[in-house]
């Protein structure tokens, strides 16, 4: 695999587009498929072969399109977003085809949502097939790659990432420059390069979104990486719970092996790489960096007390250098467009862009991608198209079971790692779920307690016992039956959690009884005292004591 | 003594100097330390208590009871000082007002998880969690107990498993692997239902891999693994056949 | 007594065996792929028991406790079927020659099932699969682990209704 073969596999696919009319992008990401979308995808083509047009026109099934909440989505190359697309509206699509677009199903994209957005990992979702390597060359696909190969050192590219000063996106948010050169740095005997796509923040689906939509991004990155370290082998640790991310990486990768981008002698260089898939079983905690390197080496999914650090000793005992999806999808754009070109964007310490997944009470529920340094306000207000139903913000929760509940009170605050830190929360791995006047906030603190409970590894005292003992407290407080000595427990157990879990699941656990003790403190003194849910969501019979 | 995690791969180096003797400060007494020593390690040398109950001199470490979380200067974290390696000019406080909060808490948290009676218990007077909660100074526990119901196994012929008397320190599971080497103990799903179990959960009495050594039942630190024939208070562990064993090993090597 | 010398033999002839047979060499027959190896056998069979637990161990040397301690571990493992009763109707090629498309066709109707796979109160499960072994006696039908040969679409309803009736 040469740049002239990329080049040339790129003109040949640009030959193809161009002759054809028109094409028509249907999305198969998850959600619109949840949606039917397939369907529609077939609908279009049947009704283009009954016109006989099926050779110059073309239905594409691309990745996601972000606005989940309108989907099926549908688009076309003049620009023109069709919303809520079923098979009854096929008809009416190809009809107008080259023509102006159908009024009524047209999704505004001079609006927020669109208009605020960075896409940089996002660049190809909704764009691409991402079941077709060639249409990822088309794009300017893998040609970072052959830069690398043929123009720089391992010690140059992570210089370049190090200048574009990206961290890490999992929700660490550690330099990712630094682990690059801390894992080449390394000695041993063979080293490997892991892909975090754990992704187990209930309601965060950025990851799952870059995997369905742009899967070759995310391989790219991986094979700079490896590159860049040293590494020979690579792992990519997915998730049990998505299936379709996992098939579309597994043709992603068989593409690449075919086209000589993985396996032996890459380019034509020394350089041998090859990428294996591990599917999780269904353990939050093995999106812990030990934890997951446990579970590829086929032990039970706890962690071990770090240092030593993967990036010196991990996977048996190798240097392992791990990151998230949406580090490695930032990767071949760094070196398209050069370090100091990413450092221009967002703010002075969080660099780049993030990309978040919206739910809960919200209009636009789906996937953004934002420069870091966009306010929460206009999160909420301006791309997440304010709270449904007229009814009024209460929280947002930023970074899962691990982040904190942000009210209404610090909506201003930019997005970036030091100040949601500040505020009590982390930025976590970019799920935002955003809340109304509906949500009790002791409620919600609650579902997140028996998330960490659940999830809990068991092998230390603190979290095994202590997220127990905060469950029952919280479920007392629900179930009325509280005392002020309850509360007070709980905030010591917080702080014991906090300092001495063994892991970052047990020490962040306290997060969202901490940020709500905070900020909601009113209406955990209505629960204990009163014995009154503000919102409406708790009652004496609600709840089992656990 | 090494630790676990120096397992030596060929030819690998570590980042830190080997052969330097490292110097400390503990509790504002200068020591020495090998390289690669824990701070644990250390400490216990010269006699200075660190409580711990997961760790246990001949198995492996896992830093999992984090009783041994120190302080150390310069680092907004507490270390657990049964695997953490000494660093040079480290300083290092074993004992606080918040460490021994924190050290309480945590005993009484595991009191809390399962039924530990002492008054009927083989162990009574002879166990390492009443032994730490007397030198930690706990009068009584603060959480509310859960009271779960966990089973008793007494098929094996000699031996029993208690489950209300555990408290997944894993030093059984731990022994035979790394020891015995039938890796007969491991652990069972996950959290507070984590449990230790023989085989595929199998009684005791019926496993395959069982060689009946005993050694379990002797790094156990509380009633939960006993011989049988003993009443209360009668259960006395002895674990001069660890650091023997290891030393023994040693000379092989 | 088991052993881990000899070469461990699958618990049946059943063929799906095959398959976790192929993901234990497509991980290098080693102990580290114990959990996709234990997909494998989920995905076959519908949840791990305590004879595949056995074989998958042996196989890969993992002891037996360590092998229990990782299917409880994980969430997505199963070690009972969640259902009652499982009839599984073969549908591979033998089979089907032999009429099981009519079989699965009657199933669904006895059951009340139109596409999905377990009745509504949870308690029957109906999978169909592409070759479960003994081609010779098909259509092979086959109801909680018991093989039944030659069967026709009277004893199946029968059967069936016998499982209703409980």
């Amino acid at each position: 695999m040469t740049a002239e073969k990329l080049a040339q596999i790129a003109k040949g696919e640009q030959e193809t587009q161009s002759r054809l009319t028109d094409v028509v992008n249907v999305c198969v990401a998850s959600g619109c498929l949840a949606s039917k979308s397939d369907s529609v995808k077939q609908a279009l083509e049947s009704e283009l072969a009954d016109r006989g047009l099926s050779g110059r026109c073309q239905v594409k099934g691309v990745g996601c399109l972000g606005l989940c909440a309108k989907g099926p989505l549908v688009s076309t190359r003049s620009g023109a977003i069709y919303k809520k697309v079923n098979i009854g509206d096929a008809r009416e699509i190809v009809d107008h085809l080259g023509r102006e677009p159908v009024a009524r199903l047209l999704l505004p994209t001079d609006v927020p949502f669109f208009e605020k957005q960075t896409k940089i990992v996002l660049e190809n979702s909704g764009i691409v097939d991402p079941e077709r390597i060639e249409d990822y060359v088309a794009a300017d696909g893998y040609s970072a790659l052959s830069h690398v190969l043929q123009q720089m050192t391992p010690s140059q590219v992570i210089q370049e990432i190090t200048k574009s000063g990206l961290r890490g996106r999992g929700g660490a948010g550690y330099p990712t420059g630094l682990k690059w050169s801390t894992v080449a740095k390394s000695v041993g005997t063979q080293k490997y390069v892991i892909c975090n796509a754990d992704e187990g923040d209930p309601g965060a689906f950025m990851d799952r979104s870059v995997l369905e939509s742009d899967p070759h991004r995310v391989i790219e990155g991986m094979i700079i990486g490896a590159f860049a370290v040293g590494a020979s082998e690579g792992y990519i640790y997915i998730r049990a719970e998505y299936p379709l991310a996992t098939r579309r990486l597994r043709v992603a990768i068989a593409q690449a092996e075919q086209l000589g981008l993985l396996g032996a002698h890459i380019g034509g260089t020394p350089f041998t790489f090859r990428i294996q898939i591990r599917v999780g079983a269904g353990a939050y905690v093995c999106g812990e960096e030990t934890a997951l390197i446990a579970s590829i080496e086929g032990k039970r999914g706890t962690p071990r007390p770090r240092p030593p650090y993967p990036a010196m000793e991990g996977l048996l005992g190798q240097p392992t250098l791990i990151n998230n999806v949406e580090t490695y999808a930032n990767i071949p754009p760094i070196i398209r467009h050069g370090g100091a070109w990413y450092a221009g964007i967002g703010t002075e310490t969080s660099k780049g862009t993030k990309v978040f997944s919206l739910t809960g009470q919200i209009r636009n529920t789906g996937v953004v991608e934002v420069p870091m340094g966009v306010s929460l306000r206009e999160m909420v207000f301006e791309i997440g198209g304010g709270i449904p139903e007229g009814r009024q913000f209460k929280a947002v929760q930023t970074g899962g079971p691990s982040g904190g509940c942000i009210p209404a009170e610090f909506l201003d605050t930019p997005v970036d790692y030091e100040s949601l830190a500040k505020l009590g929360s982390i930025m976590g791995s970019g799920g935002m779920v955003f809340m109304d006047e509906s949500s009790c906030m002791v409620d919600v603190a609650k579902y997140f307690m028996d998330f960490c409970m659940t999830e809990s590894c068991g092998k230390c005292i603190p979290c095994r016992v202590g997220t127990y003992q905060m469950h029952r407290i919280l479920t007392a407080i629900t179930n009325m039956t509280a005392t002020s000595a309850d509360l007070k427990m709980l905030e010591e157990l917080c702080d014991l959690l906090k300092h001495t879990s063994l892991c970052g699941l047990g020490q962040s656990a306290p997060n969202p009884v901490v940020s709500t003790l905070r900020s909601f403190a009113a209406e955990y003194k209505a629960h204990i005292e009163e014995h009154k849910c503000p919102a409406g969501v708790c009652s004496k019979t609600m709840g089992v004591s656990a | 003594m090494s630790c676990w995690r120096m397992q030596q791969n060929d030819g690998s180096k570590r980042m830190s100097p080997v052969g330097g003797v490292k110097t400390l400060k503990i509790d504002g007494r200068d020591f020495s330390a090998r390289p690669e020593e824990t701070i644990l390690e250390v400490a216990c040398q010269n006699k200075i208590f660190i409580p711990r109950m997961c760790e246990l001199e001949g198995l492996s470490t896992v830093g999992a009871c984090r009783l041994c979380l120190v302080e150390v200067k310069g680092s907004n974290k507490l270390l657990p000082s049964c695997v953490t390696p000494v660093e040079e000019g480290m300083e290092v406080t074993t004992s606080s007002e918040r460490l021994l909060n924190y050290r309480r808490m945590i005993v009484e948290l595991l009191f809390s998880e399962r039924n530990h009676i002492c008054s009927v218990c083989v162990s009574n007077g002879h166990c390492e969690l009443q032994t730490m909660a007397q030198k930690l100074g706990i009068t009584h526990i603060h959480f509310p107990y859960r009271y779960p119901k966990e089973r008793v196994d007494a098929t094996h012929d000699r031996f029993v498993v208690d489950h209300n008397r555990c408290i997944l320190c894993t030093r059984c599971v731990r022994v035979c692997d790394e020891i015995e080497g039938a890796h007969t103990w491991d652990v069972m799903g996950r959290g507070i239902g984590s449990h230790v179990v023989t085989d595929l959960n199998e009684p005791w009495g019926s496993s395959e891999t069982c060689t009946g050594c005993g050694k379990c039942v002797h790094v156990c630190p509380t009633g939960a693994l006993f011989e049988k024939g003993r009443s209360v208070a009668e259960m006395e562990k002895r674990r001069n056949f660890l650091p023997y064993l290891t030393m023994m090993r040693k000379g092989h090597e | 007594m088991a052993t881990y010398v000899a070469k461990p033999v699958a618990p049946s002839e059943d063929k799906r065996w095959k398959l976790v047979d192929a993901a234990m060499r497509r991980t290098g027959q080693q102990s580290r792929g114990l959990i996709e190896t234990l997909h494998a056998v989920q995905e076959a069979f519908g949840y791990l028991d305590e004879d595949s637990l056995r074989y998958v161990a042996m196989s890969l040397r993992v002891p037996l406790s360590q092998a229990y301690g990782v299917a409880t571990f994980y969430h997505y493992f199963t070690l009972r079927p969640s259902f009652a009763h499982a009839c599984t109707i073969c549908t591979g090629t033998s089979c089907h020659i032999k009429g099981s498309a009519a079989l699965l066709t009657t199933a669904k109707r006895v059951l009340g099932l139109e596409s999905s796979k377990v009745t509504p109160t949870g308690s029957i499960s109906l999978l169909s699969e592409r070759c479960i072994g003994p081609c010779a006696l098909g259509p092979v039908v086959v109801y909680d682990g018991q093989i039944a040969a030659a069967e026709n679409a009277r004893e199946l309803a029968d059967h069936l209704r016998s499982w209703i009736a409980e």
